[in-house]
């Protein structure tokens, strides 16, 4: 478990972390709490020659509601995510999600921004993101840009960032509704068996409008479209409910690991959305 | 002078035997004050890491070094070669059989140590590794242990003869180049006769899985060879450290005097920590060859992946009983999967340890155990984790036993325990299996229990559960778990106990000073257990010194008396046995200086708590602060200056500590979650020496069980890769996933032990897998469940609730 060598570089400024980044290419990775990159570079998993840490970097700190808008500094850790009263106004399925990643420690170092961007699927975050519909801020090169949360996974651990690129903030629009966050897991620390996050909007005692994504149950977080189609309109009732389910098992795709065979993962995702189905409703 | 403290605040003051004293360790352990191999550096310490394999079965072509020792840093890199000159390159094991020390020609599990980098730091020791090229040829890979005994496939080719025939192996016969020993135990014959004319017979399989100690401080070692004096110093995590200096002696022919093993603070053993590593004699090998100290500590996957994994057992049971359901003979059948070296730490005449306890606390009539052990590719082991030799296994097998054939009687299984129990007048009582439980009183425990939990109650609930659920109104079901348990433990006796011809007896050592204050060395070595506090306190009592002037040293072979180490809940047992014996040695010289100094006749003054008075006048007396003293400082006429004892102690028994469990659990069936709502553990380990110190060790085995029970395994794939080598995988229990727990005992003390004391430390672990286990299978056996194999983890319990139907 000891990593090989490697250079460690702690810019103050983007324009040095670009720079660095377009000198090494993919032998440079930057590092925000490392709580992915450090263990995958002890393993020897991952070969990163070059190590850029962005804590000094100013700007991709804080978390800001402005417009109904909510942005939040890649460096943001899941602890600021839990500890912020007006996160917790303005989008509350933020809280119940970070309180589910891992445990104190890591929370107190992992960040939403390297939570996101490193594309594993068995992190919560982008699969909460798909959910929220959040725009991923990218900076690099050729300057500023930005992409959808549901355009930005393509398999494990590959995105749509390039490697010239560094993820500086996320950003989406305060969801209206009742919400629920759903995870089964093993024990404390683990990625999830099958988690599900979803928003849910209410007019008229029927759903005006509903959001549903889905963690760990393919190489990429799911968001389910049709999923969330099948409970509008509806007053989100059992028959509903299994529709919603039946559509998001069509858009899975979980493999057997130590957590369990496909049948069990199919049969969680299913219980544990219905759950989060269930609560978010109440809370619409 | 009249004595103005009572007598009560004098035998408070002691801090002796039944006081919840705090733990005299705990101070340095939670500020990080603690001393652990890893903490020991040296001036010019090199260090060391493996090259391991990263196939389970394969031979090697070639190893070539020439890139690792270009790298700058690097002194050496040893390989099987290197050490065959000095007969290290294999090593013999603690059951008998013999194991790479690097590897000889071929691999035989993933991670098995091929070659050893030695560097001037641990980071340039670990690129070093990277650079080592070894060209594998891979061959075909066995991880099932019947497949072994079938398969053309021969592992270990050094233990089959040139003509092809099978040599007998260290237990006796062997009948395919895969199998290691067949040990029986009991009458077969008979057992048999009884079991197919019986009113009803319940027969079962269960697969009791691979799971590893994991203590949370890894193996290590540092060694430190100084050549001008020709002494040798090993530190290490070594639960046996005098049984290290004899073997390490033995193999590198370096006379005992000149070899001195320290075990410093030890996080952790549970077994893992009884046998030795390639590692260990890896770092001493460099230190011979370097000239300087080597330290060699491995990282948890090395010490998931190679170091010492416990049961993977294979059990196959008959028992047999009358309508009525009193039991009338039980057949036991064992596949032992060994891995690729049979490296059990059990006595040597006990290559099953001492799974022949497997008939329970049951009075059983007739018996009959076999086991095969069998050579797969895997990591060597089998050793007793937190438990005494396979006592574990043979636990959980009678009690599954016994649940099924509740079953098969339609019967409650804590009345059936009710109905077989070896009854209080029956002791001492010879098992069908051979051995002799000292003492018990079962049915007082378990009535206390049931009472306890109000075990009516709880079926009364279950039942209405059972009707909630047919109706549709819950998703949750609710188990009971039972168990009740007889540890044996305390190995043991020399006439049949010994490890590699060592008898297992154990000693203890006492100074007084002449200030009235101590210090006794053991041989035995705390990992955790609190030895500094506690046999401080039954030297408290025994010779009557506070316990807080008694200062416990262990893990020094150049101080501490031969001992043969902490394991199978055997240093209270034999050890604390040792201290008490000593105790009374250093009491019989205290009395014949207090009648001198009372000008009385020895015969004359009698103890009471701290001090010598004379009979029938406790005005007149001397403390054991004035008769130290005086030992010392005043010339006695026929006695020796000093107050000192040594005692080494042959128990003339094992000890038999038992308990009773029960464990209400609620099993979400949608998600195969498990919630344990109530877990009440009632222990007997005869004299409470520190009420809080049980309680922890306790909480802790049941941790660990729990663990076991409900998810902590190592497992392999097809190809012999090990698939939960890190802690994402591996279940440890943190604080969030463990329940409350409500303990509970009764005293029944152990008749030959001097102060009656069993041992503690893993009765729980013993007792406690089996409950968990219990409590989930019987929330399905209303449902038609009759037995499921661990670990319980959730897809496991899903896949039960699937098979019987429940998501239909």
């Amino acid at each position: 478990m000891i990593p090989a060598a490697f250079e460690y570089y702690r810019p103050t400024d983007m324009a040095g972390v670009i720079a660095l980044l377009q000198e090494h290419g993919d032998d440079a990775r930057v590092i925000a709490g490392g709580h992915s990159l450090i263990p995958m570079m002890k393993l020897r998993m991952a070969d990163v020659p070059h190590l850029i840490d962005l804590q000094a970097i100013k700007g991709l700190n804080g978390i800001a509601i402005t417009d109904g808008t909510v942005t939040i500094g890649a460096m943001v850790t899941q602890h600021e995510i839990i500890n912020s009263a007006e996160m917790e106004k303005a989008a509350p399925i933020m809280k119940e999600a970070a309180l589910q990643i891992a445990d104190p420690q890591v929370r107190y170092m992992g960040t939403v921004g390297g939570n996101v961007a490193n594309g594993d699927p068995g992190n919560d975050m982008p699969g909460l993101m798909q959910c929220l519909n959040a725009q991923f801020h990218l900076t690099g090169p050729d300057g500023d840009r930005t992409v959808d949360a549901r355009d930005f996974y393509e398999a494990a651990y590959m995105t749509d960032r390039e490697d010239e690129e560094v993820l500086t903030a996320v950003s989406f629009a305060a969801p209206v509704g009742g919400f629920a966050y759903e995870k089964q897991k093993r024990k404390i620390g683990d990625y999830a068996t099958a988690a599900a996050a979803v928003q849910i909007s209410k007019e008229g005692g029927k759903v005006a409008a509903a959001s549903i994504a889905m963690t760990n149950l393919s190489d990429t977080p799911v968001w389910s479209d049709s999923a969330g189609a099948a409970l509008v309109g509806t007053a989100c009732d059992d028959a509903a409910v299994k529709a919603a389910v039946t559509a998001m098992l069509g858009d899975i795709d979980p493999t057997e690991d130590n957590r369990g065979p496909v049948a069990f993962k199919r049969h969680a995702a299913g219980i544990v959305l219905g759950r989060a189905i269930t609560r978010a409703w109440s809370r619409a | 002078m009249k004595d103005e403290v009572t007598r009560e605040e004098r035998v408070a003051g002691l801090k002796g035997l039944g006081c919840s004293r705090k733990r005299v360790e705990d101070a340095r352990f939670t500020q990080g004050k603690g001393n652990y191999v890893d903490d020991i550096k040296l001036p010019g310490m090199l260090h060391g890491d493996f090259v391991r394999s990263p196939y389970a079965h394969a031979r090697i072509k070639s190893i070539n070094i020439d890139a690792a020792m270009a790298l700058p840093g690097v002194t050496a890199v040893l390989t099987a070669k290197d050490l065959e000159p000095l007969g290290l390159h294999w090593m013999p094991t603690l059951a008998g059989d013999k194991q790479m020390v690097l590897a000889d020609g071929k691999v035989l599990f993933q991670g098995q140590e091929v070659a050893f980098v030695v560097a001037s730091d641990r980071y340039v020791a670990a690129d070093a590794v990277e650079l080592v090229e070894v060209d594998y040829e891979e061959l075909e890979v066995i991880v099932d242990p019947f497949k072994s005994l079938q398969s053309d496939v021969v592992l270990r080719e050094d233990l089959v003869a040139e003509d092809g025939s099978i040599p007998n192996g260290a237990h006796g016969p062997r009948k395919h180049p895969n199998h290691i020993f067949t040990w029986e135990a009991g009458e077969e014959e008979a057992t048999n006769q009884v079991i197919d004319n019986a009113d009803v017979v319940a027969t079962e399989e269960m697969y009791y899985h691979r799971t590893h100690p994991c203590p949370l401080e890894t193996c290590g070692s540092v060694a430190s060879m100084d050549k001008v004096n020709g002494k040798l110093t090993l530190w290490g995590t070594f639960q046996a450290p005098h049984v290290v200096r004899t073997v390490a002696s033995l193999l590198s022919g370096i006379e005992e005097h000149n070899i001195r093993v320290v075990s410093p603070d030890i996080g952790g053993g549970f077994g893992n920590k009884v046998g030795v590593y390639p590692g260990y004699v890896c770092s001493i090998v460099a230190s011979i060859v370097t000239g300087v100290p080597v330290k060699w500590v491995e990282d948890r996957m090395e010490n998931l992946m190679s170091t010492a994994f416990a049961r993977d057992y294979w059990m196959k049971g008959k028992i047999s009983a009358t309508k009525e359901g009193k039991i009338t003979g039980l057949h036991c059948h064992v596949t032992a999967d060994h891995g690729a070296f049979d490296a059990c730490a059990d006595p040597t005449k006990f290559p099953a340890g001492f799974m022949n306890i497997c008939t329970g606390s049951y009075d059983i009539p007739v018996a009959y155990l076999g086991v095969d052990g069998v050579y797969t590719n895997k990591a060597p082991g089998g050793v007793s984790y937190r438990c005494s030799f396979r006592v574990t296994e043979a636990v959980y097998f009678i009690e599954r036993m016994i649940e099924v054939l509740a079953i098969e009687l339609n019967m409650d299984p804590a009345e059936l325990r009710s109905i077989n129990f070896i009854k209080k007048e029956q002791f001492p009582y010879t098992a069908a299996l051979g051995w002799e439980y000292d003492s018990g009183d079962y049915q007082t425990a378990w009535d206390k229990a049931l009472l306890a939990v109000d075990y009516k109650g709880l079926r009364a609930e279950q039942a209405e559960r059972v009707e909630a659920f047919k109706r549709g109104e819950t998703r949750k079901v609710m188990g009971i778990g039972l168990s009740f348990f007889t540890e044996i433990v305390g190995a043991g006796p020399v006439k049949n106990c010994d490890i590699l011809g060592m008898g297992m007896f154990d000693s203890c050592e006492i100074r007084i000073h002449p200030t009235g204050s101590a210090v006794a060395r053991l041989g035995t070595i705390s990992q955790g257990q609190g030895h500094a506090t506690t046999f401080a306190q039954i030297l408290a009592t025994e010779i009557g010194l506070s316990a807080e002037s008694i200062t416990i040293e262990e893990g020094d072979t150049d101080t501490a008396p031969y001992g043969l180490g902490t394991y199978g809940s055997r240093s209270t047992p034999v050890a604390g046995a040792a201290a008490a014996m000593a105790g009374r040695k250093i009491r019989a010289k205290a009395q014949m200086i207090a009648a001198y100094l009372l000008e009385v006749h020895d015969n004359d003054v009698e103890f009471d708590v701290d001090r010598f008075v004379v009979k029938g006048t406790p005005e007149q007396f001397k403390t054991m602060k004035e008769i130290a003293y005086a030992a010392y400082n005043q010339a006695i006429p026929g006695l020796e200056p000093g107050l000192e004892a040594v005692s080494y102690y042959d128990p003339p028994n094992m000890t038999y500590p038992f308990g009773a469990y029960v464990c209400v659990m609620d099993i979400d069936v949608d998600t195969g979650v498990p919630e344990i709502r109530r877990f009440y553990a009632l222990d007997d380990c005869g004299t409470r020496i520190n009420p809080m110190v049980i309680e922890g060790q306790i909480h802790g085995g049941l941790t660990e069980a729990l663990a076991v029970a409900l998810g902590q395994e190592i497992a392999y794939d097809d190809m012999g890769n090990v698939k939960t080598a890190t802690l994402m995988d591996f279940f440890l229990p943190t604080a969030w996933e463990v329940p409350n727990y409500e303990t509970d005992f009764t005293v029944t003390p152990s008749p030959h032990h001097p102060i009656g004391a069993k041992g503690v430390g893993e009765s729980p672990h013993v007792g406690g897998v089996p409950c968990f286990s219990n409590a989930v299978q019987d929330a399905f056996r209303p449902f038609g469940n009759r037995h499921t194999n661990m670990p319980h983890d959730h897809w496991r319990i899903w896949q039960t609730a699937n098979n019987l139907g429940m998501h239909d």
